[in-house]
């Protein structure tokens, strides 16, 4: 397996360092689809600016990167290309990793409930056969590194590409079990842009369910492992906070990064919601509504916990999803990553509603994008409402894929315990219905 | 840092002592005898002999364009030596407006300066303005550094002098109020640089119009009932009846403490008016001129209370119709030139129909060469499209071997958001690199981009400035009324130290001593001058301003999607579906519950 990952890895690396010498490598990092106020490249060369001269780069409102980035960039921004070359084979591998160990977990599981005769008789199509498993860790990556969304962000050089394999590697050392790791990743990924806040409670699931604890309220050693992994996540947290503080001697930046990120002043387009509604918003509703989208994004943690609670690495997975539609500032980057776990569920196709719908309405969404901001922007041919319609459609039909795929998890989870083919009690054949 | 904000001190204190200078200059100009009459004019600068505190001097300059406009400055100066911060409450006025003294004392205001202009000044056709001024309303105080709280002050300030103007200077607030480091110091006494007390705001969206005249004319001690002030009179009916059109006027009012004989502080108001006549376009242009043509009324006294009242009109290319025996020559701005003067304290100069009526013939078809301005400035905007931009600010040095620095300074609104790390300076195709540059980037909603930077000019070269930015897209009441007519970026300000012309001329026709001129340097070797450019007008991206709500319902319908689609799924469970019995069915059965029989 590690020649075609080798493989895939030397045709995206061509691919990206073929982009970035050609004329294209100056137009994407101007795309807003591609790049937001938070992660645009050209913020970054004008923070490390600022720095040059004597000027905090939080003093102004264009730089909005963690002091950590710019530190970091500081001493490598002459390399960029390759560390974001780098930083997107290195979240394809890590994924790759994971994805395999967790299909080795899920087929390890799957092997003693059916030894347990746990699954109903007609259920055996359902089953995850090794042959069908076994392609699938090549598929996530190749679904990270070729995606079209993952290389224009890479070129654009937007740091997206570094958050994702903050929380690739992240995920990695939760499958792996190393809770430390684990819990410094994810804390490395909050501070970078609190979002991934929300994958606390899976990654902790999954520990959990790793070292065989109940989750139960009672038990004490559920309360010592939780105790521990908040512990060590806010302890890491809290040092990042603290080193970024002695870095450059200030609290500024708390509030242009994450004062940025949660009350949305900057309303540049973007392919996610909140631009346009807070620019047409009535200014005494503004703080209302705020708190309500920013609410919404951590919103459905608990209750998605408590309904996978046995399926965290799916859990991550819808975490990520809502994140990247609901978040600020999205861009692609961030679609991608969610996108890259779908040939993980790829066992789940049968039970898919309205894919073909679906990838249809992205893809033309995708290819809309750049002719209507032409339309608005160049030709004045076109107003904004035109852009923001499509945003419309484009967050509408990532919804409907994630909430598809929520909906074919459920049914095939109930499908294992109360068999594929229902029947009524007259013994007539039965649909399922959601009640 | 630290050595960055040294760097610049020498040059800057230079600066200040040079403007301050020039000032004094002009102040002093020698009226030097016309070789046939004895002069008995007094110089200005002497104060008179009785020990009046306060005086006021009124003064007309006419100068022809090479364009064949019609240039005319007039000049009021008040001048008092009184305290109006320390010790008790000053309320007896005299010469010195009330309303503009209250001002001082109750804002602690160690300067002040403020312009309305209409039009743009015009330097490659016109020369240099006596005093320059960025079009709309500018408006820059240093307070006395006792002022605590110096924004609340400028707050407060702005919206006093609104009331006073009659302008609308209340809309100078955070956002476009800056504190330049190097570009503006104080014209008059005190050494004080801290730039924490100086506030500077341009609003080069304001309309100014002869109605904001009025309450500038009420501040002269004379009002309109004399002569010279009367000419405003007449000056707003014929800016306002059109027959002549006025390519470009500037009001402006400086309050600076000045020293007089350097025993004790002076107070100094200067109220300027500076208006081009534009006599091509309005079908008079035969070159033929007088005062009585152009403001509908002739001179026949002098205010009273001034103590010197003059008219100087550039007499090297008219001839003048009732000549004037007293002709002074001035250096301004580094140009020498030889003024006809009139005195109008002086019965004579009015002659027996007692009202003077200049006419000015032009000598020449042709009038000469003009002398190039040294330093001139243009700005525009580049790129097209309402996502990103380019400022680009070219710098003329039109010397011929002299090489000079400038200070740029350039106020951006928080909407253009400016790249530092794209400012690029190039002059003769190569980099030129500024020597000092302090950039405060901006806030949004909260403060301005503020851009000074030090650049030497190599002679005869254009020096060009050049930065990105990007347009951001505003919330929808935050745009103008007119939006889609753009945003008004104020002008660059270049302040310089421009060697004399003087200093080059090499004409040696003039009559001087030869051993004056072995080195063609003289006593005014370089001058401070500062020039405007044109403001820019920035289009952004607008949003729809018609449909708040059909956004607010759409995306709500979206974020509802999402949760409604989840929430569906988290709260309810598969279940087989059971048939529905049919309407009549289930009515039945509902009967046969109310009467108690076993259902169908």
């Amino acid at each position: 397996m590690a020649a075609p990952l080798t493989l895939l890895l030397i045709v995206a690396v061509t691919i990206r360092a073929v982009l970035f010498r050609s004329s294209l490598a100056e137009l994407i990092p101007e795309r807003v689809e591609v790049v937001s106020p938070l992660n645009a490249w050209k913020r970054v060369v004008e923070g490390l600016a600022l720095l040059d001269l004597g000027v905090s780069p939080y003093a102004g409102d264009v730089f909005h990167e963690t002091p950590l980035i710019i530190y970091f960039f500081h001493f490598v921004s002459d390399y960029a290309e390759i560390v974001f070359m780098m930083a997107d084979a290195l979240t394809a591998v890590a994924l790759y990793l994971a994805v395999k160990d967790y299909n080795k977990t899920v087929f390890r599981k799957q092997k003693y409930a059916l030894e347990a005769e746990r699954y109903p008789l007609d259920c055996l199509e359902l089953i995850r056969t090794p042959k069908e498993m076994y392609y699938i860790p090549l598929k996530v990556a190749m679904f990270y590194l070729l995606n079209p969304f993952t290389i224009l962000s890479c070129v654009a050089k937007s740091t997206c590409g570094l958050n994702n394999a903050v929380i690739a590697l992240f995920i990695l050392c939760t499958v792996k079990g190393s809770s430390l790791m684990s819990a410094i990743f994810l804390a490395l990924a909050t501070y970078q842009s609190i979002y991934p806040l929300t994958l606390f409670a899976p990654a902790l699931l999954y520990l959990l369910q790793r070292l065989y604890i109940p989750v139960n309220w009672q038990r004490s050693s559920f309360w010592l492992f939780t105790t521990q992994y908040t512990f060590m996540y806010l302890g890491s947290l809290c040092v990042m906070v603290c080193l970024s503080f002695f870095l450059l001697s200030s609290w500024d930046f708390l509030s242009s990064v994450y004062g940025f990120i949660l009350s949305v002043p900057d309303l540049t387009p973007n392919i996610g919601l909140f631009w346009y509604f807070f620019a047409e918003m009535f200014e005494h509703f503004r703080l209302f509504f705020i708190c309500v989208f920013q609410i919404n994004v951590f919103f459905y943690t608990i209750p998605l916990s408590i309904k996978l609670k046995e399926h965290p690495i799916f859990l991550i997975f819808m975490q990520i999803a809502i994140i990247s539609i609901f978040k600020s500032y999205p861009t692609v980057g961030d679609i991608a990553l969610y996108m890259a776990f779908l040939p993980a569920w790829n066992h789940l196709y049968r039970f898919l509603r309205n894919i073909f719908l679906v990838s249809v309405v992205l893809l033309a969404c995708s290819t809309l994008f750049p002719v209507l901001w032409h339309l608005w922007i160049y030709a004045g041919s076109a107003n904004s409402n035109f852009y923001y319609a499509i945003t419309l459609l484009f967050n509408v039909a990532q919804i409907l894929l994630v909430s598809d795929y929520f909906y074919a998890y459920l049914r095939r989870e109930h499908h294992l315990t109360h068999g594929l083919y229902l029947k009524r009690k007259d013994g007539s054949e039965a649909t399922l219905v959601l009640k | 840092m630290q050595n960055l904000d040294s760097r610049p001190a020498p040059y800057v204190k230079d600066q200040t002592q040079e403007a301050a200078e020039e000032e004094r200059q002009w102040e002093a100009t020698e009226v030097k005898e016309a070789d046939h009459v004895p002069d008995t004019m007094q110089t200005p600068d002497v104060p008179p002999p009785t020990p009046a505190k306060d005086q006021f001097q009124e003064e007309l300059v006419i100068r022809p364009l090479h364009s064949g406009d019609i240039y005319a400055s007039f000049q009021f100066r008040t001048m008092w030596d009184t305290d109006f911060l320390r010790g008790s409450k000053v309320s007896h006025y005299r010469l010195f407006p009330k309303s503009l003294g209250q001002v001082i004392s109750k804002f602690s205001v160690r300067e002040l300066h403020i312009s309305f202009t209409q039009g743009y000044w015009r330097t490659m056709q016109w020369g240099q303005p006596f005093l320059p001024s960025p079009p709309g309303a500018e408006l820059w105080v240093w307070f006395q550094d006792t002022v605590t709280d110096v924004d609340g002050a400028w707050k407060e300030l702005t919206n006093v002098l609104s009331g006073i103007f009659c302008a609308s200077l209340n809309f100078i607030d955070s956002t476009n109020t800056v504190q330049p480091s190097a570009s503006f110091k104080p014209l008059g006494l005190g050494n004080v640089t801290d730039q924490r007390f100086l506030r500077y705001a341009v609003l080069p969206r304001e309309i100014v119009c002869t109605e904001n005249l009025t309450p500038w004319k009420k501040l002269l001690p004379c009002g309109s009932k004399v002569p010279v002030c009367l000419m405003f009179d007449a000056l707003m009916k014929v800016a306002s009846s059109q027959s002549f059109r006025l390519s470009y006027n500037t009001s402006e009012v400086c309050i600076t403490p000045i020293c007089a004989m350097c025993k004790s502080t002076v107070w100094e108001l200067r109220q300027t008016l500076n208006v081009v006549f534009d006599l091509h376009t309005s079908g008079q242009g035969k070159r033929e001129w007088s005062l009585f043509k152009m403001f509908s009324r002739t001179l026949t006294e002098a205010c009273p209370l001034a103590s010197s009242s003059k008219v100087y009109v550039d007499g090297e290319l008219f001839e003048l119709s009732p000549t004037t025996p007293l002709l002074s020559q001035a250096v301004v701005l580094g140009d020498r030139r030889t003024y006809s003067v009139y005195d109008l304290t002086n019965q004579a100069t009015f002659g027996q129909t007692r009202s003077l009526n200049m006419l000015l013939r032009w000598r020449a078809a042709e009038s000469g060469d003009m002398l190039r301005p040294l330093l001139h400035g243009e700005r525009y905007v580049a790129g097209y499209g309402l996502q990103t931009g380019e400022i680009h600010t070219l710098m003329y040095n039109n010397h011929p071997y002299r090489a000079f620095p400038v200070l740029l300074l350039d106020t951006v609104p928080w909407y253009l958001r400016l790249y530092i790390h794209t400012l690029t300076v190039t002059s003769k195709g190569r980099d030129n690199k500024p020597s000092y540059i302090h950039y405060q980037p901006s806030k949004d909603r909260l403060r301005p981009h503020l851009l000074e930077m030090l650049v030497q000019l190599p002679p005869n070269s254009v020096t060009e400035v050049t930065m990105q930015f990007e347009r951001a897209l505003l919330k929808w009441t935050e745009y103008t009324p007119d939006p889609n007519h753009g945003f008004y970026v104020g002008s660059s300000v270049i302040s310089a130290l421009v060697p004399s012309v003087v200093a080059m001329d090499t004409n040696s026709t003039r009559e001087c001593p030869l051993f004056s001129s072995f080195f063609p340097c003289k006593e005014e070797s370089s001058y401070f001058m500062r020039v405007y450019t044109e403001p820019l007008l920035v289009n952004l991206p607008t949003p729809d301003f018609s449909m708040p709500y059909n956004v607010i319902c759409l995306t709500c319908t979206v974020v509802a999607v999402g949760y409604g689609s989840l929430y569906n799924l988290l709260t309810r469970t598969f279940q087989v579906e059971e048939p529905s019995p049919g309407l009549a069915k289930r009515l039945a059965n509902i009967i046969r519950r109310l009467r108690g029989v076993p259902l169908l």
